[in-house]
């Protein structure tokens, strides 16, 4: 069955709608029928993605977070977007430890977990623009 | 989120029950270190066992408490994990420090 949907969701950059991101990209991608571990693949991938936009693109202050799923055929592309701070060496950035946030107890791997989970990771960045990050997965099940 | 603290002798169970992202984190580890500050702990066991759901925030939170920890002579460990908070876990090295193991009882039995 060919399939196609696509939604879109603007939302403050603030902690507490981590796990209202996750619990729509994961409800969206419901309609492909994923296993649970593919569910929990996305769910965590786009976690770290709109932490990343709150944290680092924001630096925990005020701004808008923008996330687009888009379904077409079995793969779901998530597309997480901040118009905050950019990143400034995005080679760097992606290295599995690296943190800029130590004091945080920001672990570094955020990047990491999410090229793992998903099948295909992209992230563009501009230094004081914003970054944008576009991850998908090939749901197997679906029909 | 909601935390239990069971101390028995010099062994503390924080059970959290709740999913463990970067907003929660924050929250956990406050909660933890005000309880564990002057209150005698030798060993610290993470129970996962009502935590559905981890991304990489909870690595940081992990690792800070397993620090503090260390830091005045005392053993961090985790037990009860899914396998999906595993994977994440093993990705970041977590599991080649922190020992993780099946429940509650199998760590007392190593401790013992």
């Amino acid at each position: 069955m060919k399939y196609d949907n696509h939604i879109k969701v603007e939302f403050t950059s603030k902690s507490a709608n981590e796990s209202l991101a996750r619990v729509i990209a994961s409800a969206f991608v419901s309609q492909l029928d994923p296993t649970l571990e593919e569910l929990a693949d996305i769910r965590t991938a786009v976690s770290e993605a709109v932490t990343n936009a709150i944290i680092h693109g924001y630096d925990g202050g005020k701004g808008k977070v923008i996330m687009e799923c888009t379904l077409q055929d079995h793969t779901v592309e998530i597309k997480i977007v901040d118009k905050g701070n950019g990143i400034e060496d995005l080679n760097l950035a992606m290295q599995p430890l690296y943190t800029s946030k130590p004091e945080l107890e920001r672990s570094g791997m955020g990047f990491t977990v999410m090229q793992s989970f998903m099948d295909f990771l992209e992230v563009k960045s501009e230094l004081h623009k914003g970054t944008t990050i576009i991850m998908r997965k090939c749901i197997k099940n679906a029909d | 989120m909601k935390i239990d603290f069971v101390k028995k002798e010099n062994v503390l169970s924080i059970k959290i029950d709740g999913e463990i992202d970067h907003h929660s984190a924050a929250e956990i580890r406050t909660k933890i270190d005000a309880y564990i500050t002057g209150s005698n702990t030798k060993y610290i066991v993470l129970d996962f066992k009502k935590v559905g759901f981890m991304d990489s925030s909870g690595i940081g939170m992990v690792m800070g408490r397993y620090r503090n920890i260390k830091r005045v002579g005392g053993e961090l460990c985790i037990v009860s994990v899914n396998n999906s908070i595993k994977r994440i876990l093993d990705m970041a090295g977590v599991t080649g420090i922190i020992p993780v193991y099946k429940n509650q009882e199998e760590f007392l039995g190593v401790i013992k």
